[in-house]
């Protein structure tokens, strides 16, 4: 099955994405790929507004009906906001990862926005898709 | 370690699915989510591959009496081309595997035993032979890497099974679908005998098929092209799980291991003190008089909270010393909740009582509910 990799987005190789705003914020989200490998996802725990992140740093947890996956953050910064509606309908993450299934909001750390990331193609080819 | 193969890997890897380690076997977890193949279970049919489970033919005119002494149901009560749930316990009571029993022939019985207990099984099996008197008149058999075998499940499985294998069977069925729960038919099929028996580890109607590996590959394809109008479904071993726990059948390893008795796990229906002398017998005896001290319950989650899962720990409300652990655990596809299964004090172990499941760093609220959480509708 074919899965999305939009062009716009940074990824982690732990299958999260990044999408940068220009105010210095980035949304964060778990990948098709990811989504569909877990496919039916029956909760989220996200981390706390205000909690402090470095980049890999273990931050939030997604439950399929078989298991739990630790989600690790793919920059370094404060969380800002977080996805409130996944609580009532964490399945929004299986059917739009990368819109209403996002995660969390980090105001990014000076300096440590996106290194260590991979673009579209970079993650294609990690997940055997490019 | 080099994971065990399916002889059904080849049609598991061509149909997508998600294979996974299960205990040393690489099996399908998944073919395309575990509520979707969940739910068509309870709906129609589906169709699981079970081909690591081992198979041990005990035979020979003391047969009866040397498998009457180390399981724990009453095999004297079995005839002819019937299958029987049982247990084999240690003398502490501790339960080395359940099991089913198929009697085949007069003098021959075929035992179908979980795949992480295959040797643990046989070796038990050989030292229990070895010290009974009438070893000379009983064969025994380990045959698990001879045999492959299928699970059809499911409300609209009966109308099609009927149809799978040709011709009646050797004990006298005229068809499979014509079986009763709990028994069990040999079929031939391109030379190969081949056991249909009515039964099930998903609380739906159902047979289970297990036959030599060479012909495996064609019951599964014969009973998925048999079962295509019905909207029949192959399913992976997520939903095997979810299906199990759902009708609060115990998993070994989990509801059930050496120091827990059939008693304790809520099995004591399997269990025939008044049958004579068996292994753990008195252990088991005296349990089931004076009641077990713990007990396995099945809980739910009563609110939003992650799906709870084996080795998490149980609270009483505001407790700090648990109570318990998980022993199962996961999100109902059919109620749409937390569910699971936990060793408890019996003292703890009425419906409705409150408890706090430690998941992370929170907890969060559930109760113990009555068995089984699901229970198909009456046909």
């Amino acid at each position: 099955m074919s899965t999305q990799i939009p062009e716009d987005l940074k990824y982690a190789a732990t299958h999260e994405w990044l999408r940068a705003a220009a105010d210095g914020t980035a949304t964060v989200g778990i990948t098709d790929h990811a989504q569909h490998e877990l496919t039916d996802i029956v909760f989220v725990e996200l981390p706390k507004i205000g909690r402090i992140l470095a980049a890999g740093e273990s931050c939030a947890v997604v439950e399929s009906v078989k298991s739990a996956s630790d989600i690790y953050s793919p920059a370094a910064g404060e969380v800002v906001a977080v996805n409130a509606a996944l609580s009532d309908n964490p399945a929004q993450t299986n059917n739009d990862p990368y819109g209403a299934g996002w995660f969390f909001k980090l105001r990014l750390a000076a300096g440590g926005s996106a290194n260590g990331l991979m673009d579209a193609a970079g993650y294609a080819k990690a997940t055997g898709k490019g | 370690m080099t994971l065990k193969r399916s002889p059904l890997h080849e049609t598991h890897c061509r149909l997508g699915g998600q294979m996974i380690d299960f205990g040393g076997w690489e099996l399908p977890v998944k073919y395309t989510g575990i509520v979707e193949e969940h739910l068509t279970v309870r709906r129609a049919a589906g169709l699981f591959d079970i081909s690591h489970m081992g198979e041990v033919w005990v035979s020979g005119a003391a047969a009866a009496a040397f498998l009457n002494g180390i399981l724990t149901n009453d095999i004297t009560r079995l005839e002819v081309g019937m299958a029987q749930y049982t247990l084999m316990c240690n003398p502490q009571g501790g339960t080395m595997d359940d099991l089913y029993v198929y009697r085949i022939g007069a003098e021959t019985y075929f035992m179908i035993i979980n795949a992480s207990r295959i040797e643990a099984d046989v070796d038990w099996l050989q030292t229990q032979l070895a010290a009974f008197a009438d070893h000379r008149q009983v064969v025994l058999k380990n045959v698990s890497a001879q045999y492959g075998a299928v699970a059809l499940q499911g409300p609209e499985a009966a109308g099609f099974a009927g149809a799978i294998l040709p011709g009646s069977g050797l004990i006298g069925i005229d068809r499979a679908s014509s079986l009763k729960k709990n028994r069990v038919d040999a079929f031939s099929l391109e030379g190969h005998e081949v056991f249909v028996a009515r039964t099930g580890y998903t609380g739906e109607d159902g047979f289970e098929f297990v036959a030599p590996v060479a012909i495996i590959g064609e019951i599964w394809q014969r009973i998925l092209r048999a079962g295509e109008a019905a909207g029949i479904k192959a399913c992976g071993l997520g939903a095997r799980d979810t299906l199990r726990l759902e009708a609060c059948y115990p998993l070994y390893g989990h509801e059930l291991d050496e120091q827990t008795t059939p008693i304790e796990a809520g099995l004591g229906m399997f269990v025939k003190c008044e049958k004579g002398d068996f292994i753990g017998a008195p252990v088991l005896a005296a349990q089931k008089a004076d009641k077990p001290q713990r007990k396995s319950v099945a809980f739910k989650m009563t609110g939003k909270a992650p799906p709870p899962r084996a080795s998490y720990e149980l609270f009483l409300p505001g407790a700090t010393e648990p109570l318990g652990t998980v022993t199962s655990g996961t999100q109902s596809p059919s109620l749409n909740s937390g569910i699971g299964l936990a060793l408890l004090p019996a003292a703890y172990t009425e419906a409705e009582q409150p408890l706090e499941v430690a998941v992370r760093s929170s907890r969060f609220p559930a109760a113990v509910v009555r068995k089984p959480f699901y229970q198909r509708p009456p046909s």
